[in-house]
């Protein structure tokens, strides 16, 4: 195996497209380091993108906002104003893994590793946010629930790669949550996880929603039911409990060890309840 | 497979190192450089058992790889006493008997030090979370969270200006400094 540590997004593209055999970007490797030791992938080269200085630091785009891909989870919450204004994503990140693993994961590593379960994905789909992709032919951006194909599988072609992941501006009486149901406390794969981005008219009424399901389906689902359930409303208990049904009725879990199909659909709308409540409530603090 | 030439400080001396490009800076740490105190408990991120720090970050060194250690500042447990002189936490860890195999000694010391260094006055809780990544089998965790608890309460004592009572603050009987 080669290891590369390029300096730019150009650099980086290019050994993406050159390098022979099985090349894998690595940014926080965490998942890609326990695939390796497990014997799962075998890569002839890694290119490493934490030397890409500016894939390192989270700026403002315009008035949204840029998390470069080599930015680890940890970074992201030791920025308060990112936590401010999308607390939900952020909250998300910071449930990936232990000190130790945040001190490493990537949201964009999150994403292109593409589990059903990746923390950050229904939170980051939520809010509409999108992967910016470098690539031979330039960059190219797409939404990020449109990145991931199945499990373990992306859009990405040979040569591309996630530059960083673009979060929207955000406007007023908006506010966003993540929650996910694990049987521990902390260091385990969600079972079903719930992001919900709603915004709210000065009367308190929700103008707009989206409904991201993780865990319950082989890629992140967008609910436009659930959504439904909740515009036009105060999101008061009659839309939440329209909104869990919708989530439950939605949500397409298989059975295995760590929860029963019936009970993942049912958390699923306890959770989007929950989401909806926290996420109303930061869209009303700021207002 | 490909040979990489790594330079880095480990515990503040100027280390340089070979390794294979798919190696782990745990294996390069104990196996090229005789640093043994991080252990491989799972290999996979899940036991905190290497934790070491990075440019002051806390990571598996099971998790990395020895190659990205190129230019980092890696702190390890063997740089924590001062000589002979134990660091507070690992006196700490002696008075409390918060270790019996010490396995996942060293992890917990390293990470333990890099939440004291961030907040000198943490919950219970937020030393649970903090070191909720360091599985230990034996001790059932209790001790190692009140050793922390009491190490941070005396780093506090020792940080703040001497009070005019200066003497009787300083008759708690305190190991070590
Ligand atoms: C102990 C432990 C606990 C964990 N807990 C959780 C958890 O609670 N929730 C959760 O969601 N995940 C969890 N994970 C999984 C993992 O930490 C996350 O998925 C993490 O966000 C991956 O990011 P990374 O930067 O480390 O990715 P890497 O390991 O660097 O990469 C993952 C995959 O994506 C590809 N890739 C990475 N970056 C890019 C890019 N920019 N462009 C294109 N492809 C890219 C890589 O080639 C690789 O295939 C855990 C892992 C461990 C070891
Ligand atoms: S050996 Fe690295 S976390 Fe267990
Ligand atoms: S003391 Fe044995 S694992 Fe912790």
């Amino acid at each position: 195996m080669e290891y590369f540590a390029p300096a730019s997004t150009k650099e980086a593209v290019k050994l993406l497209g050159t390098a022979k055999g099985k090349v894998h970007v690595m940014a926080g490797g965490t998942d890609l380091l326990v695939r390796m030791k497990g014997g799962y992938t075998e890569p002839d080269a890694i290119v490493d993108i934490k030397r890409i200085a500016a894939l390192r630091k989270i700026v403002r785009a315009g008035k949204g906002w840029r998390i470069g891909a080599a930015v680890s989870a940890a970074e992201m919450g030791e920025d308060k104003a990112l936590k401010k204004a999308w607390p939900g994503v952020v909250e998300a990140a910071n449930l990936i893994g232990s000190t130790q693993v945040q001190g490493r994961a990537t949201i964009a590593g999150n994403l292109c590793n593409a589990s059903p379960a990746a923390d950050s994905v229904p939170a980051m789909a939520a809010v509409g946010a999108k992967a910016v992709i470098a690539g031979a032919k330039g960059t190219r951006k797409v939404a990020v629930e449109k990145l991931v194909k199945g499990p373990g599988k992306t859009t990405l072609k040979k040569s591309e790669f996630v530059e960083s992941i673009e979060l929207p501006e955000k406007k007023k009486r908006m506010g966003d949550a993540y929650l996910r149901f694990i049987p521990r406390t902390e260091m385990d794969i969600a079972v079903v996880g719930v992001g919900i981005c709603l915004t709210l008219d000065a009367k308190g009424k929700c103008m707009a929603a989206r409904v991201a399901l993780g865990a319950v389906g082989p890629t992140v689902i967008i609910s436009a039911k659930a959504a439904k359930a909740l515009v036009g409303t105060t999101v008061d208990d009659a839309a939440l409990d329209a909104l869990a049904r919708a989530c439950a009725a939605e949500a397409k879990p298989i059975d295995d060890k760590r929860g029963t199909k019936e009970f993942r659909k049912h958390i699923a709308g306890v959770l989007a309840r929950r989401a909806a409540i926290i996420a109303r409530d930061r869209a009303k603090e700021n207002s | 497979m490909f040979q990489v030439h790594v330079r880095t400080r480990i515990n503040g001396d100027d280390t340089e190192f070979s390794c294979e490009a798919d190696e782990t800076l745990l294996d390069a740490l104990r196996d090229r450089l005789g640093l043994t105190g991080a252990k491989e408990g799972c290999g996979t991120g899940d036991c905190g058992a290497c934790s070491v720090l990075v440019d002051g970050r806390l990571v598996c060194a099971c998790l990395m790889l020895g190659a990205e250690a190129e230019g980092c500042d890696i702190e390890t447990v063997e740089g924590m006493a001062d000589g002979s002189k134990l660091h507070p936490l690992q006196q700490k860890f002696l008075d409390h008997a918060a270790l019996q195999c010490g396995v996942c000694t060293p992890g917990f010391l390293v990470a333990a030090k890099s939440l004291l260094e961030r907040n000198d006055n943490p919950t219970e809780e937020e030393v649970r979370y903090w070191l909720a990544g360091n599985l230990c089998r034996c001790t059932g965790y209790d001790k190692i969270v009140r050793a922390v608890l009491d190490t941070a309460a005396d780093m506090r004592k020792a940080s703040k200006p001497k009070p005019a009572k200066a003497k009787k603050a300083s008759a708690k009987g305190r190991v070590s400094a």
